[in-house]
């Protein structure tokens, strides 16, 4: 082994072992996955963790006497807890299952904002929102006479905080914003948003769909009021979310969806809401989802949040260093890697981000094209389209240097093929 | 090594050639129909107007952006429709969409293709199929409406 290697313990060449997909070979190539914004890898662990609990202790939670029953319940809650721990949450009870990003800000939209905002009052949100917190908020504008209020980006891609004074002000009653773009990879200073936020006596929405899974985050140092993320981003399954909300603010909330598991005591003529978490947990929950998210988050924690975002932090610094070598093609979104996360948009001159895309599939490499569910953000651009390749903890400097030689190739294909012009 | 050589069966030339210089993208000025197809996955647009005079079609402007693919696609389709009767636009719509589908077209079905025949490769990349059919949808659209008249 190369000894003058960095002695950091971050050793990512040990950590791509726990992935078995990354052993894929992709047309004949060793695959390269860069398509970590729209869903993760998932280790060995965590799929060791969903054969375990079906063949070993597959029951229903919080109803049976019997032993299946209570592990799974156990198993269950110990995955919250572990979540909790994660984002530094108070109490276990403010950390609610859902089904993913865009479910927990719906949930925030119908059983929070939709009750209480009335028409003459303001949500504001960022211009580079995922359509998750976007359209819930369009509608709720719509429905009732809210004014829906943006934050602007700068020319370089970060968000404009010049005007925040005005944009955020006494009839604003809810901040939602994104904390990383999943288009620009901005970082989004939250934390400064959430205080002039509470200032100006509105509540805090977090999207954290983009940054849970990649670096420290903690809800009380953020101060935020809502934060929602989902567990197939961060080494989990799909189908498992999470909204942590402030209890007092969660207490005060009625349900969002009725049925059982979210009542106390029911009678034919009414019935009386049950306690956190369960209010916001109706019927049988995705049990073996969350509690592989729990194994999940151990496998995150055990590397430890701080090391895995020093690790993507460099890796994004290298690969922007070789985007800048490439003339013809243009990052979308800030080039100082000290103010974003590994998400790297891109366009050519000429040569549409789709082909570029089957291109480098072809060279075993996954990307993402299209408008990444941020359409007008991407629209501001001037274009309806970009090309993104997004990092995770077991991306390393030799696959960026795949995707770099992958583009060059293509272009020169692209360029040749026009030159084969009759 | 590293090798492109085998998407030359998707990104014949002629698919580049369109798509650098499409035909048929004047506007029409007056066009007895308009209509317009996104696909919203991915944002690429195909816009198709079209003049008829007895039942046959006399004009037609296809604009739009996106991929190779689909504005190639669209490209040669007016190429190959302009001219034809209404009927005969439908006809070749289908024809084309049993190419993409991997039917088994007969000579002469294939002749009445024309050079929409080079896109045959997509059916490799089934993802990019939809790519391939955007502006026929509105072409379909277009002529159905035309035939209410």
């Amino acid at each position: 082994m190369n000894r003058n290697r960095r002695r950091d313990a971050y050793d990512v060449m040990k950590v791509r072992e726990d992935f078995p997909v990354l052993a894929r070979k992709v047309n004949g190539h060793p695959l390269v996955y860069l398509d970590n914004a729209a869903t993760s890898q998932k280790p060995r662990q965590v799929i060791a963790a969903l054969v375990d609990y079906y063949e070993r202790y597959n029951a229903n939670v919080h109803r049976g006497v019997h032993t299946l029953s209570i592990e799974a319940t156990d198993a269950y809650e110990d995955a919250r807890a572990k979540v909790q721990r994660l984002i530094n949450a108070p109490v276990p009870e403010s950390v609610i299952w859902t089904r993913n990003t865009s479910e927990s800000i719906n949930l925030v939209a119908y059983a929070y904002a939709r009750r209480r905002l009335k028409a003459g009052d303001e949500i504001v949100t960022t211009v580079m929102e995922h359509h998750s917190d976007l359209i819930s908020w369009q509608q709720i504008a719509k429905e009732k006479g809210v004014k829906l209020r943006f934050i602007p980006r700068t020319e370089q891609g970060l968000v404009d905080l010049s005007s925040i004074g005005d944009i955020i002000n006494e009839r604003t009653k809810l901040v939602a914003v994104t904390h990383m773009s999943n288009v620009l990879g901005t970082i989004v200073p939250v934390k400064e948003i959430a205080r002039l936020a509470h200032d100006a006596g509105a509540v805090v929405l977090v999207d954290g769909a983009q940054t849970v899974p990649h670096m420290p985050v903690d809800v009380q140092d953020i101060d935020c009021d809502f934060l929602a993320f989902s567990g197939h981003k961060m080494l989990g399954p799909t189908g498992i979310g999470v909204l942590y909300g402030r209890p007092e603010i969660l207490e005060s909330m009625e349900p969002f969806m009725y049925g059982s598991d979210m009542i106390l005591e029911v009678t034919y003529e009414d019935a009386k809401w049950n306690q956190l978490p369960y209010r916001f947990e109706t019927g049988t929950p995705n049990i073996a989802d969350a509690i592989a998210t729990g194994i999940a988050v151990d496998y995150l924690t055990n590397l430890g949040m701080a090391a895995i975002w020093q690790h993507e932090q460099q890796l994004t610094a290298y690969a922007l260093r070789r985007f800048a070598e490439l003339e013809t093609f243009r990052v979308v979104g800030p080039t100082d890697p000290t103010v974003r996360g590994g998400t790297i948009s891109f366009t050519h001159a000429r040569i549409h981000p789709h082909d570029l895309g089957t291109a480098l599939d072809r060279l075993g490499i996954a990307i993402r094209t299209g408008h990444h569910c941020a359409m007008p953000l991407v629209k501001s651009y001037g274009t309806s389209a970009v090309a993104r390749a997004s990092m995770y903890l077991y991306n390393h400097e030799g696959e960026i240097d795949r995707l770099i030689d992958g583009l060059k190739h293509a272009e020169g294909y692209f360029s040749h093929a026009e030159s084969r012009r009759p | 090594m590293q090798s492109l050589g085998d998407l030359d069966d998707l990104y014949r030339e002629i698919i580049l050639d369109h798509h650098r210089s499409p035909r048929n993208s004047d506007p029409l000025t007056g066009p007895d129909v308009e209509v317009e197809a996104v696909n919203p996955f991915c944002g690429d647009e195909v816009k198709v107007q079209l003049k008829a005079a007895d039942s046959t079609l006399e004009a037609i402007s296809v604009t739009g952006h996106g991929c190779s693919i689909s504005q190639s696609s669209a490209s040669l389709m007016g190429e190959v429709v302009k001219g034809r009767s209404l009927d005969g636009a439908l006809k070749v719509r289908r024809l084309f969409q049993g190419l993409m589908k991997g039917d088994d077209l007969s000579e002469g079905d294939l002749k009445q293709l024309g050079d929409l025949e080079a896109l045959q490769g997509v059916r490799k990349y089934p993802v990019r199929i939809k790519c391939a059919l955007l502006g026929w949808s509105a072409l379909e659209d277009a002529l159905k409406k035309l035939q209410k008249r």
